[in-house]
This record gives C-alpha cells, structure tokens and sequence, in this order.
C-alpha cells in the first residue's frame, strides 16, 4: 500500500484533520497527527485489515530546546505481512510533556516509552509501569534534554571528569 | 624466579625466604574473578582462552568474589553498575588486587566529557594496582598489566603488610 493510500484511509475512518502534517521528505514517510488523537489513529493503523501496522518498530524522543520549546515523540510503524511503513509523530509542549501510552496495543511499547521516559522525561498516560530503564532508579534529571546539567555527586562519587 | 629456575643440584634442598615463598606461590595463582562489563570483557576472554591462555601464569577464573584474587575491571563502569562493583570488591578477601583494563574504566575512555551516565575512572570507588592503557587493550597488553602486578606481588613483605596498616588507618580514622 502506498503512502497515500494510508493517508486516504486515515482521513477516512476520522476526517480530514485527523492529519495536520504531511511530510513526504521523510523516510519512511512522515505524518503528524495531535497528541490526543494519537490512540484512535494508531487503533486504525494497528486494526484495519488493509493497514495492518503489526509493528511498532522504534519509538524516538526528541528535545527541541527551550528556544523552540517543544518535544516530539516519532513513532515508526512496520507491516510485515503488507511491507509498509510509516513514521508518525506527535508534538508535544515542553513543560510537562505527555502522550498517550501505546502499550495496550503494541506490547513493545512498554520498553520504548520507559526509555523515552527515562532520558527525556516525556510522561506516558496509562503506561502500566513507567520506571526509568536505564538510569539507576535515584537519578536525578533526564540526561537527554537540552537544558540538563550534570549532578555534581552521585551517591558520594563526583560525575565531572 | 631466583632459587627454583636453577637446578637443583643440594640434595634437593632448596634455601628461601618465607616472604619469596609466599610472595611465589601468591602470584602464581592469581585467579581473577569472572566478570565483565564491555567490549574489553572480549579480550579478557580471549586472554584466558586457548591462543593467549592466561592459565599457564595460574591464573583460573573464580565464579565467585570470595574465592577471587584479582578483580579486572574491564569495561565501562557506569553509575548503575558502580555500587555494584564497590560491593563486589568488598566481598573479596585480602589480599585483594585490582587491574583496571582499558580507557574507559581508567578514565572515563571516550565518556569523559559527555557521558552522563559513566565513572570517570573506577579509581573513584576502589583502590587500582595496575592501569592497562588501551581501547580495548590487546591481550599482550593484559598480560602485560598482569606482569606489572607480578612485580607489585613480588616486593610485598608479612614484615610491612600495607593492607593491614591502611585497614587500621581506616579504623582508627573512624574512631
């Protein structure tokens, strides 16, 4: 199925708006949808016959900065039996950034978002169990946001060179 | 070796110091522990395997710290792992010695300005007898370090035991 075709099919299960940006540069090939939208849109991708999105194959936390300040989070989806893909992502505000939690569709999810939680500190509405996965369980900050400083100790050990 | 790379042409008697002795039969068993933390851990192995063979210095892998002599540090110690290791060193039984193979667990390695996430050196949290530079160090390297640890063993006397004396340092700092 080509990328329009799952551009028509989305906008026919939920109407034009449904998508607010198309990105054809992308590869795979980008579309942006509202944060609230996200679970009814990823329930067409993962349910309707002809999509079959089966797989969640990566999700990615983005920092924009405070300049721009915005976070995205890029969801790349993956058609075994059809061969197609697609990248989604969501814009998020940069206080308290939060988004839907895909798990109780996709169950890779559960990992991806705990990271993204984990490094970023994007929170995951209805994630079963939203633990940092890298980081030790008392760090403090999420490591990948632009504004983050380093601790000056970490249980008495300094974590400057 | 001194005494016992010579023949033995006494009477079979062979003549020492207990401080030789000890020091000999220390460091012709060094068993190290099993333990890795990256891509170093590949060479470690490939010390201890069949090319390299780190057993004919004596030196047999433990599974477990309180049977472990040598701790070899090998890899990058993040903060996660960091408690670990302290704890690990901790358990092993004096006189205890530990190489640190490779950058990253000298220094930090290729972290040292933007890793967030690792020690700068796993001299930070316990004490290091022999650094190995190299990322990751060939074996010849490691072995090397072993070497230098040879040496470090080989001047060691019961009449100065250094680890006790730094134990009673310790102790009596904290009173």
């Amino acid at each position: 199925m080509q990328f329009e075709d799952i551009i028509a099919k989305l906008r026919e299960e939920h109407g034009e708006e449904i998508i607010v940006e198309v990105n054809e540069e992308a590869s795979p090939k980008m579309i942006t949808v509202k944060s609230e939208d996200l679970l009814q849109v990823s329930e067409v991708l993962y349910k309707n016959e002809s999509l079959f999105f089966d797989m969640l194959s990566c999700i990615t936390g983005v920092d924009n900065g405070p300049e721009m300040n915005t976070m995205e989070v890029i969801y790349n989806f993956y058609s075994i039996p059809f061969e197609h893909s697609l990248m989604l992502k969501i814009i998020l505000p940069r206080e308290n950034p939060a988004a839907p939690s895909l798990v109780n569709i996709w169950k890779t999810a559960d990992w991806h978002e705990r990271e993204t939680y984990d490094l970023l500190g994007i929170h995951f509405d209805g994630h079963p169990d939203l633990r940092r996965l890298l980081m030790p369980a008392d760090w403090e900050g999420h490591p990948l946001r632009k504004d983050y400083k380093n601790l000056e100790y970490y249980r008495g050990i300094k974590v400057e060179y | 070796m001194g005494l016992l790379d010579k023949q033995f042409n006494s009477g079979g008697v062979i003549i020492t110091k207990v401080d030789d002795l000890l020091n000999w039969a220390r460091l012709s068993s060094m068993f190290p522990m099993t333990f890795g933390l990256a891509c170093c851990a590949i060479e470690f192995m490939t010390t201890g395997a069949a090319a390299y063979d780190m057993e004919r210095f004596g030196m047999a892998p433990r599974a477990s710290p309180r049977q472990a002599d040598v701790m070899i540090v090998s890899g990058t110690v993040t903060f996660k792992m960091a408690d670990r290791i302290r704890r690990l060193y901790e358990q092993m039984s004096e006189p205890r010695y530990v190489v640190s193979m490779g950058s990253c667990s000298n220094c930090g390695g290729p972290y040292w300005e933007h890793g967030y996430h690792v020690v700068k050196g796993v001299d930070r949290i316990i004490p290091v007898d022999v650094y190995v530079p190299g990322c990751p160090p060939r074996p010849e390297a490691l072995i090397g370090g072993f070497m230098k640890l040879h040496e470090k063993i080989k001047n060691e006397t019961l009449m100065a035991p250094t680890a006790l004396e730094e134990l009673m340092d310790k102790e009596a700092d904290a009173v």
